[in-house]
């Protein structure tokens, strides 16, 4: 641990820099580009995607190895509070109403 | 702006307020100056990584936040006191119930039990700090600046005045465009940075830096509250941070995502601060419920009744907590089929909590009862509690809930479980660790005059209330009528009384550093975890040795064996982080930043925000490796601390 190698963390300016432009990219879709509403929604979702993966992938230890199982363990519980918090709004802000 | 549009002017009580800051302020300023300790400050405390330190810091935090907020409830029992009383208008009346309720649970509650997380997790695992302690540091002092932030409204802009709950439309641009709801949002935000930062920091802790031979169903049960509750913190705050989000994005950039014009859905807010908010709730009260266990253990002098039980009830109820949140809006008209489903996950709820309550009546069971201050706020939560807990099913009952709901009969019950949980719970823990921090126990005579005002006073403030409810009281009024006469009244007196409870605990602080007798043994209390094996004041290392457990309640089976922790032959140097100024630089930053922001001045905003961001990329490049204590130093210490 003395000798910590100080080059450039390239992988991770790059996932920086990619991040922030898919962010500016929907950005412009969502208030610059006059495409109809549906498709803009679409290009969004599309955009979020990727950027999950790049975050995943270069930022959030999943190919990294020797972390055990401790990514996969939160990335699971994760996906459960996501699913209550969509079909949880959804069920009680949609349905259910006389 | 003008000057007189920036300070609140126009209301008695605010220029006391600020009068108050100024003297209170001018005093500390003159008194670090005074006594040369400006230096002193800097040094031991504002830079200090330090788990033990940073607790301290908490805690002290929270009880001025305990004051501030206790403040503003006596203010409002006064108000409430009488018919047609004239003390504060409507306005303020408005302003104060919100700051109350914001400031309890963000600044009082969560602090309060995240200090005493922080002074005993590590020591109670035989770790020699947190996982990250820059991080720690990080926590606290966005914590801490957050707090500023939220306190200065009062004088500086105007207080939030839309209840904790902050509810829109009510809480939006239209309806309230002044800068207070900035202050709720933004102050929020910054103090959420450092209460998820600090759910990681514990929960990478709890799972890394356990002593060797200590598994998961060996570590103590506050250890174990606290590892739930960082889950907790870790899954549920996200949703918070959002929210707050996207409500500053509407009130300062003008989008629609819960206003009532441009197809934003005003529920919707309700739907995601409740989503966060009952799991908030669980926050505040599993690691209070840790606590309880430990002292209950330690003053029965028994193991912990059915400990895999009581972790398997823990999971549980943290599971649940996601799975209820529509019970706080069953009134918004989701239809029976909605409500129902989360009317039986609500009362799920009660069995869990129901099988805590029995397992620490087994504790007691056949024991022999030490009853000092921290077991007697222990011993009056059990009643205390399951009063908050029955009402609480009542108000499950989403049918029922239709009669309940926004009364006083709902001000009781998260009264009843809030104080009789959290607050008896923080009490009982500072009292219990008390020692462990400073070096001396709290005195047990004045201790149980404050404890005997406070519960009293307790019982007579809340338990009138929910007849009130009844009575068809409902919440947020600032006139009572004569139906609702003698109850109130007798409340208020309640109030005063847990005010006078407070106060003698805090006298008791001062009483107890002048003239208890300093701890000899780190043993105060004849305690079971390892927290008790480190010597009185604890180094800033802890452990001079990583012990090694073999078995639950690990320093109770170690003093039977007649062993200790410390091996003098295995002494070597360790390794400590180094002090940084950078925490709460960032952190002062940061608050500059919302401050600007919340008078919506987006460019000074801009400005902090990048200060922000250049304190990162130091940080970023900063190969700071901390420092070795060596050998030599760490056996001096530790003969001079146990007498060898």
């Amino acid at each position: 641990m003395e000798k910590q190698s100080k080059k450039l963390p390239i992988k991770h300016i790059i996932g920086y820099v990619t991040s922030v432009i898919l962010t500016f990219v929907a950005i412009w879709a969502a208030l610059g580009s006059n495409l109809p509403v549906m498709w803009i929604i679409i290009s969004i979702f599309l955009l979020a995607i990727i950027q999950a993966a790049i975050q995943l992938f270069l930022f959030m230890h999943l190919i990294e190895r020797g972390m055990g199982n401790a990514p996969w363990n939160m990335m699971f519980h994760g996906t459960i509070i996501f699913a209550i918090l969509i079909a949880g709004s959804l069920f009680t802000m949609s349905f259910g109403f006389m | 702006m003008q000057l007189d549009e920036f300070f609140v002017t126009g209301e008695p009580l605010i220029y006391a307020g600020m009068v108050a800051i100024t003297l209170v302020t001018g005093a500390i300023i003159f008194l670090l100056t005074y006594f040369k300790k400006w230096k002193w400050l800097w040094r031991e405390w504002l830079t200090t990584v330090d788990h033990k330190k940073i607790g301290i810091m908490y805690i002290l935090s929270a009880l001025a936040m305990l004051f501030r907020a206790g403040t503003d409830a006596l203010m409002m029992r006064t108000q409430l006191a009488f018919p047609d009383m004239n003390f504060l208008n409507a306005q303020h009346y408005n302003e104060i119930f919100t700051t109350h309720g914001t400031i309890m649970i963000f600044f009082m509650a969560m602090p309060f039990l995240i200090g005493l997380m922080n002074i005993v997790v590590p020591l109670q695992i035989g770790a020699r700090d947190f996982a990250f302690p820059y991080v720690n540091a990080l926590s606290f002092w966005s914590f801490f600046f957050g707090a500023m932030l939220f306190n200065v409204s009062f004088v500086i802009g105007g207080a939030p005045d839309a209840g904790w709950t902050s509810y829109t439309p009510l809480a939006g641009d239209v309806m309230s465009p002044d800068p207070g709801q900035n202050f709720y949002l933004l102050a929020l935000q910054l103090s959420g940075i450092g209460t998820l930062a600090t759910g990681i920091n514990l929960m990478v802790t709890i799972l890394k830096m356990r002593a060797p031979g200590m598994t998961m169903f060996k570590m103590p049960i506050f250890t174990w509250s606290t590892f739930i509750t960082s889950f907790i913190i870790v899954f549920a705050f996200p949703i918070l941070t959002v929210a707050l989000a996207l409500m500053t994005i509407d009130r300062i950039f003008g989008s629609h995502f819960f206003t009532l014009a441009g197809e934003g859905l005003p529920m919707m807010w309700a739907n995601l601060f409740w989503m966060w908010g009952h799991p908030e709730v669980y926050i505040v009260i599993l690691p209070a419920f840790g606590i309880f266990s430990e002292v209950i253990a330690t003053f029965a002098k028994k193991q912990l009744f059915g400990y895999t039980v009581m972790v398997w009830s823990i999971i549980i109820i943290a599971g649940l907590s996601f799975l209820v949140w529509v019970h706080h809006f069953f009134t918004m008209g989701a239809g029976a089929f909605v409500n129902s489903i989360f009317s039986v996950t609500t009362m799920a709820i009660a069995v869990p909590t129901g099988v805590k309550i029995f397992n620490w009546l087994a504790t007691l069971y056949k024991s022999r009862i030490r009853t000092t201050t921290a077991m007697m706020w222990a011993l009056a939560f059990i009643p205390s509690f399951t009063i908050g807990g029955i009402t609480g099913v009542m108000l499950g009952m989403a049918a029922a809930d239709y009669q309940f709901h926004n009364s006083y009969f709902l001000i009781a019950h998260f009264h009843y479980v809030l104080i009789a949980g959290t607050v008896f719970g923080c009490f009982a823990g500072l009292v219990y660790w008390y020692p462990k921090m400073f070096g001396h126990k709290l005195n047990e005579r004045i201790g149980k005059w404050s404890f005997w005002l406070f519960v009293i006073g307790f019982h007579i403030t809340f338990l009138p209330q929910y007849f009130l409810g009844l009575d068809g009281m409902p919440r947020r009024v600032f006139h009572i009528v004569p139906e609702w006469l003698p109850l109130n009244p007798i409340s208020t007196v309640g109030a005063f009384s847990m005010g006078l409870g407070f106060a003698v605990f805090v006298y008791n602080i001062y009483y107890s550093y002048r003239h208890s007798e300093r701890e000899q043994t780190g043993d105060s209390w004849d305690g079971r975890t390892l927290e008790w094996a480190t010597p009185t004041p604890v180094p800033e290392y802890n452990f001079a040795v990583v012990p090694h457990v073999t078995s639950h309640d690990a320093y109770w089976n170690m003093k039977q064996k007649g062993e200790t922790v410390y091996d003098e032959s295995k002494v070597e140097p360790i390794h400590m982080p180094n002090s940084t100024g950078q925490p709460f630089i960032m952190s002062a930053i940061m608050f500059f930043a919302c401050f600007a922001l919340v008078f919506e001045w987006i460019w000074l905003a801009v400005a902090g925000l990048i200060g922000t961001i250049v304190m990162m990329i130091i940080r970023s490049f900063d190969y700071n490796k901390g420092h070795h204590i060596d050998a030599d130093e760490i056996k001096r210490t530790e003969r001079s601390a146990r007498g060898l």
